[in-house]
Parts: structure tokens; sequence; C-alpha cells
């Protein structure tokens, strides 16, 4: 199949680059831009861990052709910051002991940000509906929605 | 955008050390780590569930296939064809005969994910097929076809204790069910990988997500038919295990570590989420026949139990599972009589291994339900029952072992029902949706046990640098379960230095030697200890250091607050360390734990079964819709006895995440297999809990220290998934009036039950 050409930002640069038509916005990320942060983990839709903030939707790059992405605005958790500092996301995250085996917690962030971005206090409720797309199979949930209670009121 | 950034998270001890590395992203799992001009792998599998194979039709052909550099298949196996496991039944590659769905047969390695993946795909083995056969209860018939094992048997274990026939015939009231359970799958977030590299002087290492470097290390050695030396394993950060990374990742590595030496290059070899479902092993389906004897008073005078678990087609760690389960089946009480027997079978499906628990989750679920039926009969309240019957400090387990004084099981009980408000709840529940309470108490050995005492062992390395700093090299993973954090303050906690002075290294099978798995929560309890130990001995340096500084003996020197005081003054722990390097005293320092006291007399099936046990209570309250059966949790509280808390919100988490995957287990979580294959191998057919689905769990730590464990710890990691599943159901019970026996218990269970009733006798439901 021919190559095509894509542009779009990601994380704050222009990214301009060849690659199959077919190619999910997970492989380009990961394999051709070598941004490892968003995880594969079943690259059907169904887990959440490799959710990135496209236009400012938090969605499953798995499930992004390559094609879609043109002019889009991409952020993934390298892009939460420009420096080695933390997001309070990110912070809030380590301080509720809402990491364990951290597969999901890349996506699990990014999600959270897009709610926090539209809501910036949302109830426990709110919070649980924001995540229900990214699958935890560690935390059983009740620390990551702390840290996201906790992370609105960093931000406030 | 960003507000307030805080330049670094500040020190604080509740801070996990491999949290800040997992928030952004630059935590290393297996496929994210680079490296140069690698092949990847994939496998060849068996399409049918039995047969013979009788060839390979287009092997030419696949090797002729656009960037495929090897095809290998089971003759051209360097060493044994065996993965060992408990015992030596699975081959490495398929070569005669394929016993399950998906068995490994033949493997390629290609320049691209892609290439390799075709190339697999267009594979064509020639293959003989045979009957299957897929049920453990059909698998004991004598005309079984023949899978694995001792006429189908993979393990058999008893326990016979006082006099079983006695024992009844003293009991006023005798209830008998059968619980049934089906599989449960690891769904550990990031699936199994491994990337294997020829390394110098002809050597291979291999790296990756696992639980037990050492494992794939004897793996390994014996399928390349390698030195142990010429052998390397080290542990990637890991996705989740839960018990789904202790023995398959052997078989991964093996195929992974067989593609490189045959192309000399490094081969990567990551499943993806199908592949995973179909091959990697689940927990144990299980039927539990179980029989408790009771006095009028309450006092349970017998138990007869029959405890058979399908193991699939090859045994792995059946044995264990089996084992475990046998050793906790009649439940946390005293009983004087007992006949046990547990079967692990083999069949045509995957083979089974280890899942948190191990085995215990599904007799838990049987015996818990059972003292409630029984409670019933005896019309007595089940807290009541328990109470007179619980295991105390000084009572004796099912085989004749004599609790210690850390048991907390008295203790877990009552807070549990003070914090949930059992005696109040029965209430106003008129419409179709109905409440119910329900408690479950448990009693869990903790570590390997005498069945798996040749691994009760660890070893450590601690070492002092320059600026006090430290590294400390273990050989129990971290897998999502705190164990960094952990080691890092019992080393930091010995040594009396700060929290953020302590570097905890990647396991490296090279480093330390074998310290058994990182299962059954012995991570903090043997893997401690021998941190512990280690940090002992370069401590006897420090102090000898400060001693000659300050002109007093070493042992009137005590540490306080990162200081080493005597009454000739105080010296910081970093001062301390420059003085013992000035001195040229040793500052590293092996350290080692064995766990003592354990055994088992397959004859009776008694003894000291496990160093020491942890014990817990839950009780949840949950929502029935009668009409559409569905069930919702909507609290669960759980107490636990860990001994004593090393990092309490590692502990907290293990109790949510456990719980979450009890919860999934009773309500959710159904695999289903026809005529021995999953249909189901994903993640959206077979659910497992979302936020959605879930309560936040109300968690209690009880600390009754255990004098062996490292600062009085004993082990948290398996102890929360195995109550809540009988809680759950005889909180549906205590909802409906009906005991349901099977998980997972899903909708259209309860619903046609619930019909059923309706039909009998057309009465309201209570
Ligand atoms: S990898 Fe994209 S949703 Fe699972
Ligand atoms: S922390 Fe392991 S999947 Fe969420």
């Amino acid at each position: 199949m021919k190559n095509i050409n894509v542009n779009f930002n990601l994380n704050g640069e222009d990214i301009s680059i060849d690659c199959e038509p077919a190619k999910t916005l997970l492989d380009l990320i990961r394999d051709d831009l070598g941004l490892k942060g968003i995880k594969r983990g079943c690259e059907i839709g169904e887990c959440g861990a490799c959710t990135v903030i496209m236009n400012g939707e938090a969605v499953a790059s798995c499930m992004v052709l390559a094609p879609q992405t043109e002019g889009a605005n991409i952020i993934t958790v390298e892009g939460l910051t420009s420096d080695d500092s933390l997001h309070p996301i990110q912070t809030a995250f380590i301080k509720k002991g809402a990491v364990q085996c951290g597969f999901c917690t890349p996506g699990m962030i990014l999600s959270a940000k897009v709610l926090l971005d539209n809501n910036p206090a949302p109830t426990r409720k709110e919070i649980r509906i924001a995540i229900a797309g990214n699958v935890c199979r560690c935390t059983g949930y009740k620390q990551i929605v702390d840290a996201i209670e906790y992370a609105a009121e960093l931000m406030k | 955008m960003p507000v307030a950034t805080p330049k670094k998270v500040k020190k604080d001890s509740n801070i996990r050390v491999d949290a800040q590395r997992k928030v952004s992203g630059k935590a290393k799992f297996i496929e994210d780590v680079e490296y140069k001009n690698i092949l990847h792998g994939a496998t060849i599998r068996s399409p049918v569930t039995h047969g013979r194979i009788r060839g390979f039709k287009n092997r030419d052909e696949i090797k002729n296939m656009p960037g495929v550099k090897a095809v290998i298949t089971a003759d051209e196996i360097p060493g044994d064809n065996i993965v060992p496991f408990v015992k030596e039944d699975y081959p490495c590659l398929a070569e005669k005969e394929v016993k399950f769905y998906g068995q490994a047969v033949a493997l390629v390695a290609a320049e691209t994910p892609e290439e390799a993946k075709a190339a697999a795909e267009t594979a064509e083995l020639i293959i003989d097929e045979y009957p299957g056969i897929y049920d453990s209860i059909e698998s004991m018939t004598p005309d079984a076809v023949y899978v694995g094992g001792d006429d189908n048997v993979h393990s058999y274990f008893k326990i016979r204790k006082g006099n079983i026939d006695e024992g009844f015939k003293g009991a006023d009231v005798i209830v008998e069910r059968v619980y049934n359970s089906g599989h449960q799958v690891h769904c550990y977030l990031e699936n199994q990988g491994m990337i294997a590299e020829p390394i110098q002087n002809g050597a291979i290492s291999v790296k990756g997500s696992m639980q037990c470097p050492f494992y794939v290390h004897n793996a390994l050695v014996k399928v390349l038919g390698f030195k142990y030396s010429k052998v390397r394993v080290v542990q990637a950060d890991t996705g989740g295990g839960f018990g789904g990374k202790e023995d398959m990742p052997s078989i991964v590595a093996a195929h992974a570590a067989l593609l490189a030496n045959k192309t000399g290059m490094p081969v990567s070899l990551i499943y993806d989420r199908e592949e995973d479902f179909h091959t990697m092993s689940k927990r144990h389906p299980s039927r539990t026949r179980i029989k408790y004897g009771a006095t009028t008073e309450g006092k349970l005078v017998a138990c007869e139990a029959e405890y058979i678990v399908n193991g699939g087609a090859f045994c792995t760690l059946s044995p264990i599972v089996a084992w475990r389960g046998i050793i906790h089946i009649t439940g946390p009480y005293e009983i004087e009589n007992i006949k046990a027997d547990s079967y692990a079978m083999a069949t045509n499906t995957v083979p089974c291994g280890a899942f948190r628990g191990f085995g215990q989750p599904q007799v838990n679920f049987a015996n818990e339900i059972l003292i409630d039926e029984l409670a019933e009969k005896l019309n007595m309240d089940p807290v009541e029952l328990r109470k007179k019957n619980l295991l105390k400090p000084g009572s004796k387990t099912a085989t004749n072992q004599v609790v210690g004084s850390s048991c907390g099981m008295a203790e877990t009980l009552d807070k549990t029902l003070d914090k949930i408000k059992f005696k109040e709840h029965k209430g106003n529940d008129k419409g179709p949706v109905k409440k119910g309470m329900g408690i479950s108490t448990v009693f869990y050995g903790v570590g390997l046990g005498a069945e798996g005492k040749y691994f009760a062992k660890a070893g450590a390395q601690v070492h002092i640098k320059e600026d006090g700093t430290v590294f400390v090299a273990i050989g129990n993973v971290e897998m999502g379960q705190g164990a960094e954090t952990v080691f890092n303050r019992i080393c930091a906690d010995t040594l009396g230095c700060s929290y953020d002075m302590v570097e905890i290294l990647e396991p490296d099978t090279t480093r330390v030697p074998d310290s058994g798995p990182t299962v059954a929560s012995r991570a903090t309890l043997v893997g401690g200890n021998a941190v512990k130990d280690a940090a002992l001995k370069v401590r006897d340096s420090l102090f000898k250091a400060a001693a000659q500084k300050m002109g007093v003996k070493p042992f009137d020197i005590k540490i306080k607050d990162g200081k080493y005081i005597s009454d000739e003054g105080e010296i910081d722990y970093v001062d301390v360390v420059d003085l013992a390097y000035l001195s040229r005293e040793r500052v590293a320092a092996q350290g080692w734990y064995k766990v003592e006291n354990v055994s088992f007399d397959e004859k009776t099936g008694l003894g000291d079964a496990y160093p020491v046990y942890s014990y817990s209570t839950n009780a949840c309250e949950v929502e029935v819709d009668t009409e559409t059966g569905v069930v919702k949790v909507n609290r669960l509280v759980a107490a636990h006895d860990v001994g004593k808390t090393i990092h309490p919100p590692s502990a907290e988490g293990q109790i949510q995440g456990g719980a979450a995957q009890a919860i999934g287990y009773a309500l959710y979580e159904n695999l289903v297999l026809e005529e021995g294959k999953i249909v189901n191998p994903s993640l959206s057919g077979y659910t497992i809990p979302t936020t959605m689905d879930l309560c936040d769990v109300e968690p209690i730590l009880v600390e009754s220290a255990y004098d062996e464990g490292p600062f009085g710890a004993k082990g948290l990691g398996e102890p929360p998934m195995v109550g809540p599943a009988a809680a759950i159901l005889n909180a549906i019970h205590d909802a409906t009036g009906i005991w349901f026996r099977k998980i997972p218990c899903l909708p259209e269970d309860i619903v046609k039950e619930l019909n059923k009733d309706i039909n009998k006798e057309p009465k309201e439901l209570k």
C-alpha cells in the first residue's frame, strides 16, 4: 500500500510523517515517533491503556487510523508538562497510592485530565464515569478516584 | 494547562518508590525497551484440542516468506523439550501430540511483527484429531480418554484427622452441598512478553514481564542445554501478574531464547490479548463437595470434603493449588474429625495454574456459604455459629497445626461487623430491588508452605556507596504489589538512612541466588527478611566504625532519626558511612532467609503446613434487582490481620484491588469454553469490573505482630481475593432467600432461580 503523509501536532510539536494509511495512531506514536508512554493492552479499543488526548477528547489511540489525525492536536503523557516537573494529576496519583503496576496509569491520567479540563470540581460519580473506559486490574479504582478528586483540589 | 506545578513530590513516607517513573510514562515495560536490529517472534499453535501431529505441511514455504529468518520445531531444541514446573510433562514445543487448543507447536522469527504473524498464520500443521475430554468429572470416569498424569490425575492429596464416622455420629445436624466455580482469567493489563538476546561468551540474556526470574532461569538452562552461568534473566517493569506470570513466562522466555539462539539476534516475543487468553494459565474451575456436622449448640464436630479442580492439559502448578485448597477447605474453624481429598484432573483445556489465592478462593466460597446454610438449619445467627468455632491462638487447624499468637481472627470479625452495622441492616426494600448482607471469614497460610518448601528461601544484597546511598539487589519482584517500596523501607529502617537513599535494583538472576517465586504473599516475609539480614550485616560495620570514633562498644550504639547514638555522642548516618569507608570496613553483604518448621505428612495430611497464617473477614451489602437479576455490591468492608503493616497505602491498595478481582470473580467474570475452546477471548467478551461495577472497599487493618516477620509483617498479596465471593453470595441469599452455589453468579442465573421459586409457590419474597 502506498504511504501517505500526515501532519498533526504532538505535545506541542508539529509533526509531518509518512506512513501506511492503515497504521494506528498507537503504532505511529510508539513505533515511529518513539514515545512509549502510551501502552498496548488489547488493540481493539477495550482497555484504555493506549488513551491519548486528541482535540481535547480522550480517545483510544488503537482505534484511530493515521489519516484521521490530519491537523489534530494530540497530547500523550509525555506532553503533560514541558520540563521534568510533574502535572498535579501525576502528583495526586503518587500521593494517593493510585499506582500499582502502572500499566494503566498513563491512559488513566489523560482521561482524568480531559475530565478536569471540562469539569474542575467533579463528584466521585462523575470521576467514575469519566474513567469507565480505562480498565485497571490492580487497584480496584478507589485510590484512583481519590487521586483525581485530590488533583481537582490541587488545580483549583 | 498545569497550574502550581510542584517541582518534585516531597519525600513522604507514604510514597511508593516506583510511582514517579510510572506516572510520567517512563517506566520500562518490556515492549518499551528498545533494541537495535531486533527480530520478532510468533508462535504456531495447535488448531485442535487433542490430536497427533503428523507433520508440518508448508514449512519450506513459510521459511521463504518475506522477512522470515527462522522456523523452529521441537526436533531442533538443543536441550530437553521440557518446561520444568512441578512435574516435567509440559513440552516446550509439542512434538507428537497436542493436548489443548493453542498449544505451541513451532516458532518463527521475522524482521517485523507483521511478517512473523503472517508466517505463523500461513502455517499448516497436519494433525489427526483425537476425541477430547474437557470436564474434570468426566476425566475421572474409568473409560475417559487419557490426557495426562496418573489416570488423568495430575495430583492428589488427602487429610485424615480424628475419626470421621464417629464425628458425624456425634453430630445433631449435618449439611452437605456441592459448589462449583468457573475459570478466572488474570487479565493483567500488560500481556505476556519477553525479549531474548545473545550476549558475550555464548550466553543468552532474557528480559521481560515476570514474577519468578529463577523459574525462567531454570527453564532456559533446561531447554537450551546451557550451563547455569550462561543464562541471565532480568525482570522488566511488569504490568500485573496475580500468579499468571509465575510459571507461564518460562514458556514465553524459552520460545524467545530458542529463536535468539538460532538466529544469533535479539528476538522479541510479545503476545496479543487473544493469544494470551487462549494459551496462558487460568484459575482452576472447581467442584467442591463439602459436609459439616454440628451439635445443636453449634459446635462443629466433623467435616468431610472433596475438592476437584480442572487442571487442564498439563500439570504446571496444579499440585500446589490443590494442596493449598485442601489445607484450607474446612474453613477457619477448629474441627476435630476431618476427611478431605483433593484432585487436580487432566483435561484437554488450557492448563490452569497460579492465580492470587491459589486454590483457596474456590474452597472458601464453598465452606463459607455452607457455614451459613448450616446456621440456617440450626436456626442460629451465622456470626454466632462462626464465633463458636473460629480459630484462636492455641487451637488446632485441619492439619493439627497449633495456631500461634499472631492471630487476629476474632478481631477482624468484630471490627468488620461493627463497621458495616451488621445487626441493623434489615430494611425497607419493598420494591423489586432487595437488599441483603453477608459475611465470610478467612484464614490464609502465608507463603508456599510445606508443599513448596524447597522454594521457601530468598537472597538479597545490600551495598552502601561512598555518599551513603544504597543499592539493594533482590530476588523477589515488584509487579504492582509494592514490593520495591517494602524492601526500600526495610533496608532504610534497618540502616537508619532516609528512604530516598535506597535504590532497589531490577531483579537479575546473576546478582542474587535463587530466591524462589514472588507469589503467595511471600515477598514481604521471605524477601523482606533477606533484605533485613543483609542490611544488618552491613550495619555491623557501621556500628563498628561509629563505636571506634566515639570510643564505645558497638552494642552501645542505637539508631534514632538517622543518627547513630551512644552515651558519648551522636553521628549522622552519612558520616558513619564515611568513617566506615575510611577504616575500610565491609560495606556490602549478601542476606539470606529460609523458612523453617514446615512439615506435611502425605499419608495423614497432617503437619505444620505454613509458617504462619493471616486472617480476614469480609462483610458486604448487596442490592439484587429481582426483575433483571443484576446484583450491585453497595458496600464491602474487609478487615485483614496482616501482622504489622510496613507500607499502609500499598496494603490498602492490595485490599482494594484484591476485592475488586473477587467481586469480578463472584459476579461478572465468565470464561466460556465450547468443546474445550475459549469462545470469548477478549476484554469485552470476558468482562472484568470497570469503575462503574465497583464500590469503594472499606479496609480495616488489624495488626497482630508476627515475630518472625520483618518488623512483624506477614504479607497481604492474596488474602483480599479469597473471602469476598462467599460474602456476596451469602448477601444475595439474605436478599432473595435463595442459596446460589455457583460462581460467577450471573443475572440470568438469578432470574432463573427466582422464577423457579415463583412458579413453585407464588409467595412474596421476604
Ligand atoms: S490498547 Fe487501545 S484500548 Fe486497549
Ligand atoms: S495499576 Fe495495574 S492496571 Fe492499573
